[in-house]
């Protein structure tokens, strides 16, 4: 029993530091991508690593009461939540995390769950920005949740299951079996409402800094802000193996580091997509993403429901 | 900096226990604000202090506050042609999160109000760059009725950058000099700024006069 | 000119200076101005106030309030000049022609202290928050002194003469044929 425990925990941690890690190069590199299609050099790959200590290495900090505190707290258990509940590699015990049955509806409210608890913490530290950027990003997440979660429904209803392990499961022996081949309706409908849950650039008025000083984190700093830099890698980390697993058949192979390479690749991919979106398109007002999101998105969403219904 | 001394006798600062009056703000504001003055915050020793002086250095984010026409020479930074982001540096659009003021030339009593606040709501160690003739002594505005002299009487200046105005390849050399003397464990401004904090306080009091702000605002 | 003119025969005004064919000034008593003001709008659609200013004049020991208005049909402009005493400069309050014009009038309460009982916002700060000297832009305020003791100055700054500094130190060799 205590061998069992110590055995999950160390999996787990060793889990939490390859997507963290991962995750933070993915975003130095994304930047450095972002840098290019400018024209510039761009940031080094190291450069999240760098800002993540020198805000923990802040000397001095200023709290506005426990929500404040407790904002980030709740961000990160945000983050954490989706991902421990997300099998990263199919088969594979270190990296099952801790996926039961009915992950699914568990992740999905998780993604929401680390926002309400940032729009405590944001609406307690009295600035006037902060609320105004939780108010935009809880409407804009109010319109992309739908698509998204049609796009579950449909694959939910297409493996008649609520586990993502079971989800990849029936998708392996090959891409012609992947969702996005088998379901291609619910996979563009759920790639539309990623565009949405990642922030870039189309519908980033959320933490617009030219606009309300990067919205909700404005009284953030020192370590609450280090803290938010963390849970933003791992939540990205998160929510791209999540659209890998339900999507694009996950990540299988009896070698556990080639599986991490396909893993590494299919979320590098999915990635760059939303970054070749985000440099390629100008930022949306918020009726305006709120509108985009409840069009199109949503009706391919109800048409593979419907698909997979009938 | 003891001939000034004297100025801070008639300010009448501190009460006995060491606490800031708030007199400037209206009663019901006085709970809202700090009421203790700024602490020192020492150091780690050795290697580990260097090692986080090395990352203090290597992510310098700028508060993105246009205090003087100096303000137009960050924009060409961020472009692609100068590029400040491979030097690690970053503009910030609040004081909380940016470890880095530019005062960008010229400050009138009008704005140094608002630059001592701004200042005082950074997190140290934080540092000033003052970029400019105006920040040294003035410049052509030395001697105009509103226009204050010397930036470092009302908050400790890290790297003066002269010329009216300075290019952005002048404002990268200054911050590349910033960056070494914080690896050298130099950029103790902050501190500085909380030890000689009656002096400071007195300075910016003498000039502000409508002071309806807190003493300190974190 | 016909404005002139007309304008001669009701008000005070005086000396019609064509400085322009399509600028024009006259000069108002201090008890009559904002009449020709009002009436120039009204009448004879100068609509448009260019802009609304003081002048120190110290020698003569005047002010001289300029209104600067704008004819759009004839594209013409025509200044009216008020020259009033230096000491406690009063004048009419002209917000109810043009609403922008207590702005101009908050920034010469501000900077030259003239006043203009009634206009809105008058004793709000304009650029300055809390002057306690004699407002700075009358000429009898020493700016440099006023510097001198509030600033800190930093010592060792020295002026030169343009012309002769770049004689002596940066083309010596031609510094005789200049």
């Amino acid at each position: 029993m205590l061998t069992s425990i110590l055995t999950k925990a160390l999996y787990t941690l060793i889990s939490f530091f390859v997507i963290l890690n991962y995750s933070l190069l993915l975003l130095g590199t994304m930047a450095r991508v972002r840098a290019k299609v400018q024209g510039r050099i761009g940031q080094p790959v190291w450069q999240p690593y760098i800002d993540i200590i020198k805000n923990n290495a802040r000397r001095s900090g200023v709290t506005h009461g426990i929500m404040f505190y407790l904002g980030p707290v709740f961000r990160l258990a945000g983050g954490l939540g989706t991902y421990f509940f997300i099998p990263v590699i199919f088969g594979s015990k270190i990296f099952a995390n801790f996926s039961f049955s009915g992950d699914v509806l568990l992740v999905m409210y998780f993604i929401f769950f680390g926002q309400l608890g940032m729009a405590l913490g944001a609406g307690e530290s009295g600035h006037p920005y902060s609320p105004i950027g939780v108010a935009r990003g809880l409407a804009q997440m109010t319109a992309f949740e739908l698509p998204f979660s049609l796009a579950v429904i449909a694959v939910a209803a297409q493996y008649g299951s609520f586990s993502i392990t079971e989800i990849v499961a029936a998708q392996q022996g090959g891409w012609q079996n992947w969702v996005a081949f088998t379901n291609p309706f619910a996979m563009a409908a759920g790639m539309l409402a990623f565009l949405g849950m990642s922030m870039n650039n189309p519908f980033s008025i959320v933490i617009a800094p030219q606009e309300i000083p990067i919205g909700p984190p404005t009284e953030m700093h020192s370590s609450f802000l280090g803290m938010l830099q963390t849970n933003r890698a791992i939540f990205n980390g998160a929510k791209m193996v999540l659209f890998m697993n339900l999507f694009f058949g996950g990540a299988a192979h009896p070698n556990i580091f080639i599986a991490l390479g396909i893993m590494i690749m299919k979320t590098f991919l999915i990635y760059l997509y939303v970054v070749f979106v985000g440099v390629s398109f100008p930022r949306f007002r918020t009726e305006q993403s709120i509108r985009f999101f409840l069009g199109v998105p949503t009706l391919l969403g109800l048409i593979a429901v419907i698909q997979q219904m009938i | 900096m003891s001939d000034n001394m004297n100025d801070m006798d008639q300010m009448q600062l501190f009460n006995d226990q060491g606490r800031l009056l708030n007199a400037g703000l209206p009663d019901e504001e006085k709970a809202l604000f700090c009421d203790a003055a700024p602490q020192v915050d020492a150091p780690y020793r050795g290697i580990w202090e260097k090692f986080l002086n090395w990352a203090r250095s290597e992510s310098l984010w700028i508060l993105g506050f246009g205090t003087g026409c100096g303000a137009i020479e960050l924009r060409p930074l961020m472009t692609s042609r100068y590029d400040m982001y491979q030097y690690g540096v970053q503009p910030r659009p609040t004081p909380r999160q940016a470890g880095l003021f530019i005062i960008g030339g010229y400050a009138s009593v009008k704005t140094m109000k608002r630059i001592v606040r701004s200042y005082e709501q950074m997190q140290g160690p934080k540092f000033v760059l003052g970029l400019g003739s105006c920040t040294v002594n003035g410049g052509m505005y030395w001697d105009s009725y509103n226009t204050i002299n010397r930036l470092d009487h009302y908050i400790p200046v890290d790297v003066y950058i002269a010329g009216c105005m300075p290019r952005p390849e002048a404002l990268l050399a200054g911050i590349n000099e910033l960056k070494k003397l914080i690896k050298d464990g130099k950029g103790e401004n902050a501190n500085k700024y909380a030890e000689n904090f009656e002096w400071y306080k007195g300075n910016q009091k003498k000039i502000i006069k409508d002071w309806n702000m807190p003493d300190y605002n974190w | 000119m016909t404005e002139f003119n007309e304008l001669s025969r009701q008000f005070q005004v005086s000396d019609l200076v064509e400085q322009r064919a399509d600028l024009h000034f006259i000069t108002a008593s201090k008890e009559h101005a904002v009449a020709v003001v009002s009436a120039l709008k009204e009448r004879y659609g100068y609509t448009h106030l260019v802009f609304f200013t003081v002048v120190d004049h110290l020698e003569k020991n005047e002010f001289h309030l300029t209104y600067m208005l704008h004819n759009y049909e004839k594209h013409h402009d025509m200044g009216v000049v008020v020259k009033i005493a230096r000491e406690n400069v009063q004048m009419e309050s002209i917000h109810h022609l043009w609403p922008a014009a207590a702005t101009y009038q908050q920034e010469m309460r501000e900077m030259y202290g003239v006043e203009f009982p009634g206009s809105p916002g008058l004793y709000e700060n304009f650029a300055l928050e809390g002057w306690e000297d004699i407002p700075p832009m009358r000429r009898d305020f020493d700016t440099k002194e006023y510097s001198d003791k509030t600033y800190y100055p930093r010592p060792g700054r020295e002026s030169h003469d343009p012309r002769e500094y770049m004689k002596e130190n940066l083309y010596p060799s031609e510094a005789e044929t200049w």
